[in-house]
């Protein structure tokens, strides 16, 4: 139930994300100043801006951001992470000293607060979002993966292929890392979520996505100054992150008891 | 014990190390020079020149990493760029009030939290139990950045019940610390009920039904007590949430505190005062978890020999 609730609302997003174009019944950046703020009608169904935008059109034309930085942290984020926990995992030794004590160290950084102090320095902007996210995204990834190839090079058919003379990078990528894909999709669809939520917070902050761009976050900090004569801004655009998000959860936790039933043991 | 606790104090020391470390680079990652980046661009050359001197950035890499660190553990973290005041003393007049936030929040989350979980436990199954635990995953869903301006729209704007933002009056304090608490209060309700359930299934429960005992004794006084463990733990390592929270939630409710001053002093680029407020943060963040795991040894002997 909860798993095809999060389907609906991930693929009814991706829709959104991807034919948003065509689907606005309005220009997502047409300003109408003489309708400023105006709460939802007709013709406007979530109102208008404090620039008199369709908040409808801009919030579909923001599901791109949402989904673009989610899938760049994801991506970027998991790939970083299976190469060190593999490396570290199936080296063992200095390497994994090594990989493992600068994992420490990040995972004592609360996570948003690194990628605060990394966008403040670096400055604002939807790449340098990516950067901060993925910096401090790879570790959960790496110590995922990291635990599983500790298991997986002890068994035989590792072994076997060890023995027939195979190189490492090649059992590595040929026999160890795919068998950790099933837990490192799980992992990256809840990272979807979190990733979207941290967009938006460093959005919500000024350190995101730069404006006239529709973002979510974007949307919310604009709204927090009108919560008196227009909650509507608050209203959709908050809405709308707080589903996406749900949905990637349930997506996440029903892909997990599908994917591996011995996972939910475990935890 | 005590191996226990030098051991543990042994494993956070290089962390502490790294996330100084980390936390020095942040201002070698300004891009070009900082001292023209917070002076803006039509600044004076003679100027930036006597801020770099200022910030040190014309010293070697190495004698500026030194004083870094020796300036760290001295609790002397530079001056702020904007106003000269020490970083440290800045941070420290802000202290309180985020300490207060924080405390608000998490005493929220738990008189929300407990009651509530243990509502659930005991009607497991049936109408309460979806409630409670339907109510606590829209809780952890609703990103705080959202609950916020929505719980400032209801009891602000259309009750009129609270103030908007603010200090003053403990009215200032319950919607930031309500909309800090929210997160926390869900996840604990989710704990208290989980951890009570593998309670409710000892020996010692039914032998204390067998005797007569009422269901809600043996609920309360027997299977909760024993159920608190878990709870506590949850609370500690809870605390480093909340705190960066605050950041959000401060921000928020214009609520003076150190997450304030670190947007604030973000969007004024002053560098030392961002650097200081991070740095702070983490080293309270390790501290906490450090004093989270000393607790759980000391609650559960079995964690001290692992």
């Amino acid at each position: 139930m909860m798993f095809r609730l999060g389907i609906a609302i991930v693929g009814i997003t991706v829709a959104a994300a991807v034919f948003g174009p065509w689907l606005t019944p309005a220009d997502p950046n047409a300003q109408d100043l003489a309708l400023r703020l105006a709460a939802p009608s007709g013709a406007h169904v979530f109102g208008l801006d404090e620039l008199g935008r369709d908040i409808f059109s801009r919030l579909l034309v923001g599901a791109r951001i949402s989904l673009l930085v989610g899938l760049a942290v994801v991506t970027s984020a998991s790939t970083v992470g299976i190469l060190m926990g593999s490396l570290a995992g199936y080296y063992g030794g200095t390497v994994d000293t090594l990989i493992s004590r600068v994992m420490d160290v990040l995972l004592a950084f609360p996570g948003i607060l690194l990628a605060i102090a990394l966008v403040a320095v670096m400055g604002p902007s939807l790449t340098n979002v990516v950067i901060a996210l993925s910096f401090i995204g790879w570790v959960g990834y790496a110590r995922l993966v990291r635990a599983q190839v500790l298991r997986i090079r002890e068994l035989e058919y590792v072994q076997a292929a060890r023995a027939l003379g195979a190189a490492t990078p090649r059992i590595l990528v040929r026999h160890v890392i795919p068998a950790t894909l099933p837990t490192v999709i799980v992992q990256a669809t809840l990272g979807m979520a979190g990733a979207i939520i941290a967009e938006a917070s460093l959005s919500f902050l000024g350190l995101g996505v730069q404006p006239p761009t529709p973002s979510w976050g974007t949307m919310l900090d604009a709204g927090r100054s009108h919560l008196f004569d227009a909650p509507h801004l608050t209203l959709f655009p908050g809405l709308a992150i707080a589903l996406l998000v749900l949905g990637f959860n349930f997506l996440g936790d029903g892909l997990r008891d599908r994917i591996d039933p011995r996972l939910i043991a475990e935890r | 014990m005590l191996s226990y606790i030098l051991r543990r104090l042994a494993l956070t020391i290089p962390v502490l190390f790294g996330v100084a470390t980390l936390v020095f680079s942040l201002l070698h990652l300004v891009p070009g020079d900082p001292a023209q980046s917070m002076l803006g661009e039509a600044a004076a050359p003679a100027d930036v020149a006597e801020l770099r001197t200022r910030l040190g950035l014309d010293d070697p890499l190495p004698t500026q990493y030194a004083n870094f660190m020796l300036g760290a553990v001295r609790f002397d973290l530079g001056t702020s760029f904007r106003n000269n005041n020490s970083v440290t003393a800045e941070i420290g007049s802000r202290l309180r009030n985020t300490l207060i936030l924080a405390m608000a929040a998490m005493a929220v989350a738990l008189t929300l939290a407990v009651p509530l979980g243990i509502l659930a436990a005991s009607y497991r199954g049936r109408f309460a139990d979806h409630a409670a635990m339907t109510f606590a995953l829209v809780g952890i869903s609703m990103p705080n950045f959202w609950l916020g301006p929505l719980l400032a729209i209801l009891f602000a704007v259309k009750l009129g019940w609270l103030p908007v933002s603010g200090t003053g009056s403990i009215a200032h304090l319950v919607l930031p610390a309500a909309t800090l608490g929210a997160a926390l209060a869900a996840i604990l309700a989710r704990m208290t009920r989980a951890s009570l359930l593998e309670e409710l299934r000892e020996l010692y429960v039914l032998a204390g039904r067998a005797r007569g005992l009422s269901r809600a004794r043996v609920l309360l006084k027997h299977a909760f007590r024993n159920s608190l463990i878990p709870i506590v733990t949850i609370v500690g390592l809870q605390f480093g949430a909340v705190l960066t929270g605050t950041i959000i939630t401060e921000t928020i409710f214009a609520w003076p505190g150190i997450g304030r001053l670190l947007i604030q002093s973000i969007s004024f680029r002053d560098y030392p005062m961002v650097q200081g407020c991070i740095l702070f943060i983490s080293v309270v963040y390790v501290g906490m978890n450090l004093l989270t795991d000393l607790a759980y040894g000391w609650l559960d002997p079995r964690i001290r020999y692992q």
